[in-house]
């Protein structure tokens, strides 16, 4: 066997008892919600003759117009894509706040500015009106 | 291998107690609202209506399982799944007593990342479901939902941020080892004292991740009948229905650990069994908080939602973080 | 052998994901088979003692990138692809296009095997260890990275608002 595969199979050893009750309980977690899905088409009753309306997606008992899943307004693209920028600067404090009391004051420092360059992009960001959800595409 | 059966027994009992917990939730909630509402409540099946969650489980399982005709029908069956099973497994990081017994894998350094990635995948049974089933409410509940959960993910992340600041370390473990009566000022150690925003913070947050009301826009009734879960019936809705209550069992007991403690008390450290009782008080008393809360407030409006979400709650903890660092510089006493 | 099976297992797994992405007339089902992948490539970083990496993939790829790629999908309007184009010239530029990512596949496969070694897994196990790394010797590329956020933060905006004029 290739000497890596070797590392990596012995690593697989170590990290895995650590983290393998969240395997087992993901596997478990997953077979039961699939077992209920399963369960109620087995046990639900099941009408041969269905009326057709039934089957209608349900629109307050009118007659369903037009596809259900329509485009959308881009002011949601625009919240996912402020969510991801966000969301990378909030997992870039994690490491930080775990290494904090090493770092000390230097590592304060260091935050302070990357804060303070993403919070004027914050400001500039609530100044443009990107966050008034009710004015936004108007 | 005795390991594994170890562990799958674990996860068994633990999932058996989430579920029961669903059902005796709903049941508990539904009781003190009625009675808040001076109502009887449900009081029909068994003494105090203590059957009623089987009565309603079994009712639900014999429903006819309806397919709607335009509905995605793979994307349809997978959706409700993919909302339990994050709620499910979210447990699997949190002690709830000391010792090995009383923990999956809560010594997992990076055990608070990975509430945040389970909380993040969380939002795909919940866009998939109103896409899938092809519906307008469901569409609009569905996207309304993701936005409003990718919004509070960030405020909560933040809140979480300061508490790892605080223990220095993003294990669970850790995290009730650094709010032990030993490691500072008795109860005053908790991180809910400590730390009085975040942890208001990650209420709302908590509150709003699990689409709890006052932020359960996405089951405005007025609005959108039942949001992304309008074309689900039976068992299917009835998985929505647990995801949602299982969820708000977890983010009681990562509120808990994070600010309440965890499993600490007193006398702890000669009965360890009493670390699960008092864990479960703690799980308990967040649970009946968010019930009254629920009787309590009104729905709040979507633009205000998003407006709390990205301009109040972000920067607050964006400055609670910084403050926190400080005071850990400085050397304050409680934030060394 | 339980340890290799599960490596090969997992690999058989994230090829099908990435076959299934690849093969998908649905672009829903195109970016779940992709969250599939990512949570696999997240277990294979576990599965290399960095668990700080497999929750960010988690986490940022599945929990927020591919999330916005589901919007986009959603936003467009775009789940069904046209029917396939079978003109010689796009089949012809279909070959070319996999050529070169073969290639790229291979070189960085090829720089992958012959220079690392191995050494990531001692510090990559513990946060703690990143987080210092991170903040004293990338000290400046983490700075760049805030740059990096803001432009695209600019952007999105940019694209997205119209001047109320």
């Amino acid at each position: 066997m290739p000497w890596k595969t070797v590392c990596v199979l012995k690593l697989i050893h170590t990290v895995m008892d650590l983290y393998l009750p969240i395997f087992v309980i993901l596997a478990i977690a997953s077979g039961l919600a699939g077992l209920i899905v399963v369960i109620s088409i087995v046990f639900g009753p099941r009408k041969r003759a269905q009326v057709k309306a039934k089957l209608q997606p349900y629109e307050s008992g009118m007659n369903a117009i037009g596809q259900g899943q329509r485009r959308f307004p881009v002011r949601f693209y625009l919240i996912a894509v402020l969510f991801i920028l966000f969301d990378v600067e909030v997992i870039f404090f994690y490491p930080w706040a775990v290494a904090f009391r090493q770092l000390g004051l230097y590592g304060l420092i260091q935050m302070l500015v990357f804060v303070g360059i993403l919070f004027a992009g914050y400001i500039w960001v609530w100044k443009k009106g990107a966050l008034d959800w009710e004015t936004m595409d108007k | 291998m005795p390991v594994i059966l170890e562990l799958i027994l674990k996860s068994l009992v633990l999932i058996f107690v989430l579920l029961t917990g669903f059902a005796y939730m709903s049941l508990v909630e539904r009781k003190v609202l009625a009675r808040l509402q001076a109502r009887y409540g449900p009081n029909r099946a068994g003494p105090f209506g203590l059957l009623q969650p089987l009565a309603d489980g079994l009712k639900l399982i014999v429903k006819e399982s309806i397919t709607p005709k335009s509905v995605d029908v793979p994307i349809y069956f997978l959706a409700p799944v993919l909302v339990v099973i994050p709620a499910l497994i979210l447990f699997a990081v949190i002690p709830v007593g000391p010792g090995d017994l009383f923990q999956l894998a809560s010594k997992v350094n990076v055990g608070v990342l990975y509430v945040l990635g389970v909380m993040g995948v969380a939002v795909y049974g919940i866009v998939l479901a109103g896409w899938s089933s092809n519906n307008k409410y469901a569409s609009l509940g569905g996207l309304r939902a993701s936005a409003q959960l990718i919004s509070y993910e960030l405020g909560m992340g933040l809140a979480m941020v300061t508490v790892v600041l605080m223990a220095g370390s993003m294990s669970m473990a850790d995290i009730v080892a650094a709010q032990l009566p030993t490691q500072f000022g008795g109860v005053l150690g908790w991180f809910i004292f400590r730390q009085p925003v975040a942890a208001v913070v990650f209420a709302i947050t908590a509150l709003a991740e699990t689409m709890r009301s006052p932020f359960d826009l996405v089951e405005a009734e007025q609005e959108l009948t039942a949001g992304y879960m309008t074309e689900y019936s039976g068992m299917k809705f009835a998985l929505f229905f647990m995801g949602e209550y299982v969820k708000m069992i977890a983010v009681s007991g990562l509120f808990a650990t994070f600010f309440l403690g965890g499993w600490s008390g007193p006398f702890v450290s000669e009965v360890p069994l009493l670390g699960l009782v008092y864990f479960t008080i703690k799980v308990i008393a967040c649970l009946l908080l968010m019930i009254l809360v629920r009787a309590t407030l009104p729905r709040v409006r979507y633009d205000k939602l998003m407006a709390i979400g990205w301009k109040t709650l972000m920067p607050v903890m964006l400055a609670n973080v910084v403050i926190t660092a400080v005071l850990i510089v400085i050397g304050v006493p409680g934030y060394k | 052998m339980n340890e290799l099976l599960v490596y090969i297992l997992l690999g058989a797994v994230s090829v099908v994901a990435a076959l299934g992405l690849l093969f998908s007339r649905n672009a829903i089902y195109a970016a779940l088979f992709l969250v599939l992948n990512f949570g696999v490539a997240a277990v294979f970083y576990l599965l290399m003692n960095a668990p700080f990496l497999a929750v960010i993939q988690i986490s940022v790829y599945a929990g927020a990138i591919m999330v916005l790629f589901v919007f986009v999908i959603m936003l467009l309007g775009a789940e069904q692809l046209p029917a396939a184009d079978t003109g010689v010239r796009i089949k012809a530029s279909r070959f070319v296009i996999i050529a070169g990512v073969a290639v790229l596949v291979a070189s960085v496969m090829y720089a992958l095997l012959t220079q690392s070694s191995g050494e990531a897994a001692t510090y990559a196990s513990d946060p703690a260890a990143i987080g210092v790394m991170l903040y004293t010797q990338y000290a400046f590329p983490f700075e760049a990275v805030s740059v990096l956020l803001l432009a695209a933060m600019v952007g999105a905006v940019v694209l997205t608002t119209r001047d109320a004029k």
